[in-house]
């Protein structure tokens, strides 16, 4: 055999055993949980290795909190003010007629208002919320950490993922089941001490403060318990893991 | 130039020219990607936290592609984060093995040992002088092999800078910081570490015109051939 025959064979062999490998790899991630919805596509390599390395390195790990010195003076309310007509009369109920629903792959659908969730056990938290595009601040929230609330309605073994909708159109998005029950990750109806103001979401907003700020969605809604997440974040054009 | 006749440089390894152009490939992409991200808030602050509610440690001058900064333009660019931010951690990742690539063969072949760590004879303070004067007026350097203050500027940037740019990127990740916390309370916040960031794109940006600049007064045609597909030794030519 020739020289070179014999490093084109080489060649071939290498990449056929670096295909496989590549295979093999993503067979098992899978299998444990390490590929994100967006896995697949142009930037799919980059944001695999991201959530892999993070599921494997920080699954339990808890966001940083802080003291009640370094609570923001002024949070900084993002986006304009949610005006549609059934949000303003919720407003003006003072959110008595709010609800919240869980569907999808629970052992008992339900519905809780505020004053339910309320009763719930709360936790409270001085967490940082930090936007993607570069600004954040510190506030105390508490709530009911979703977890409680989820295991009320009993999740079935082949939940994978939780999608939470918002009342604001277009704002939905989901989380996978090891930050779904993370303890941090709450339902949250309080900041500062006071109701969540409804420039920060009030009567209720999801907080996954190991995620960036796009991860919290606000005027939460709806939760529905699902073993694939399809299309449900912020159009698609984000990319889902926001821990990064 | 004072001689008629120069020898062409050999060209470089080959796992030297393969790191070489995959970095430029990937830092190009860092930094308009990195460009767009900053775009949606050209604030800059320092310690934990930073909004438009806060006075700023300093600000660009340009406009935003986020309406609620406010940037005296009266127009709001498109917003890019979502293909940006994409990017900017897929070529982070690809730049991170480009790296380790790089840095392990170096380590095993002796790149860093022969090429880029400094003569002894050269940390003198005369030699360092002497090399100063060179480059302020412009003068080649005699030597064919890398003179010391570029030894020192590619070693800043491979040992100092690039780890720098990691360590203060994963410092703004939240949850990175979960498991974390010291990566970014030694940097001073989160914030610290977004404006550290910032000044080590900055760093590594004169860098690469200072780098350019180089390579275009010791023979652009020569360099970039012993960067790709240049002579295996060394072979003259006249000049």
């Amino acid at each position: 055999m020739n020289h070179s025959r014999r490093k084109l064979l080489n060649a071939g062999l290498g990449t056929v055993a670096g295909l496989s490998g590549l295979a093999i790899a993503s067979k098992l991630a899978d299998r444990y949980g390490l590929l994100p919805p967006d896995s697949r596509g142009v930037y799919g390599p980059g944001e695999t290795l991201t959530y892999a390395s993070q599921r494997l390195l920080t699954r339990h790990s808890m966001a940083r909190e802080f003291s009640r010195d370094q609570i923001s003076i002024k949070p900084f309310v993002n986006g304009l003010a949610f005006t549609s007509d059934d949000y303003k009369l919720h407003e003006r109920e003072a959110f008595a007629n709010w609800k919240l629903s869980i569907d999808g792959l629970v052992a008992r659908p339900a519905t809780f208002s505020m004053a339910e969730l309320k009763s719930l056990p709360s936790r409270s938290q001085i967490t940082h919320l930090a936007c993607e595009e570069g600004w954040s601040y510190i506030a105390e929230w508490a709530g009911v950490p979703l977890g409680f609330v989820l295991d009320r309605v009993g999740i079935l073994p082949q939940a994978r993922y939780i999608i939470y909708a918002s009342l604001q159109k277009g704002w939905e998005d989901s989380i996978d089941m090891s930050d779904a029950l993370h303890p941090q990750t709450m339902l949250t109806y309080s900041m500062n001490g006071a109701d969540l103001p409804t420039g920060h979401g009030g009567p209720l907003r999801m907080r996954v403060p190991r995620q960036l700020g796009y991860k919290s969605v606000k005027y939460i809604h709806r939760i529905t318990v699902t073993d694939r997440p399809e299309k449900a974040w912020p159009g698609g054009s984000y990319a889902w893991f926001a821990g990064i | 130039m004072a001689s008629s006749v120069q020898a062409e440089p050999p060209r470089h390894s080959l796992v030297v020219r393969v790191a070489h152009w995959l970095t430029t490939l990937l830092f190009l992409a860092l930094l308009i990607s990195g460009v767009e991200i900053v775009i949606s808030h050209p604030r800059f602050y320092w310690g934990e936290t930073g909004n438009v509610n806060v006075t700023p440690l300093f600000s660009i001058p340009i406009p935003a592609s986020r309406a609620a900064v406010p940037t005296g333009y009266a127009y709001v660019l498109k917003d890019q984060n979502g293909w940006s931010r994409y990017l900017h951690f897929q070529a982070g990742w690809f730049l991170v093995f480009t790296g380790l690539l790089y840095g392990l063969a170096s380590l095993f072949n002796g790149h860093f040992r022969n090429h880029l760590l400094p003569v002894r004879k050269d940390l003198a303070w005369r030699a360092l002088s002497r090399s100063l004067r060179e480059h302020l007026g412009f003068q080649p350097s005699a030597t064919s092999s890398y003179n010391l203050l570029q030894r020192l500027a590619y070693l800043g940037v491979v040992f100092l800078i690039f780890p720098l740019m990691i360590w203060t990127g994963l410092a703004m990740s939240p949850s990175f910081t979960s498991a974390f916390p010291a990566t970014v309370t030694m940097l001073g916040g989160q914030q610290s570490a977004r404006t550290f960031h910032f000044f080590c794109t900055v760093i590594l940006v004169i860098f690469v015109l200072v780098h350019v600049l180089m390579v275009y007064l010791s023979g652009f045609r020569s360099r970039v051939r012993a960067m790709t597909l240049g002579p295996k030794t060394i072979e003259t030519e006249n000049v």
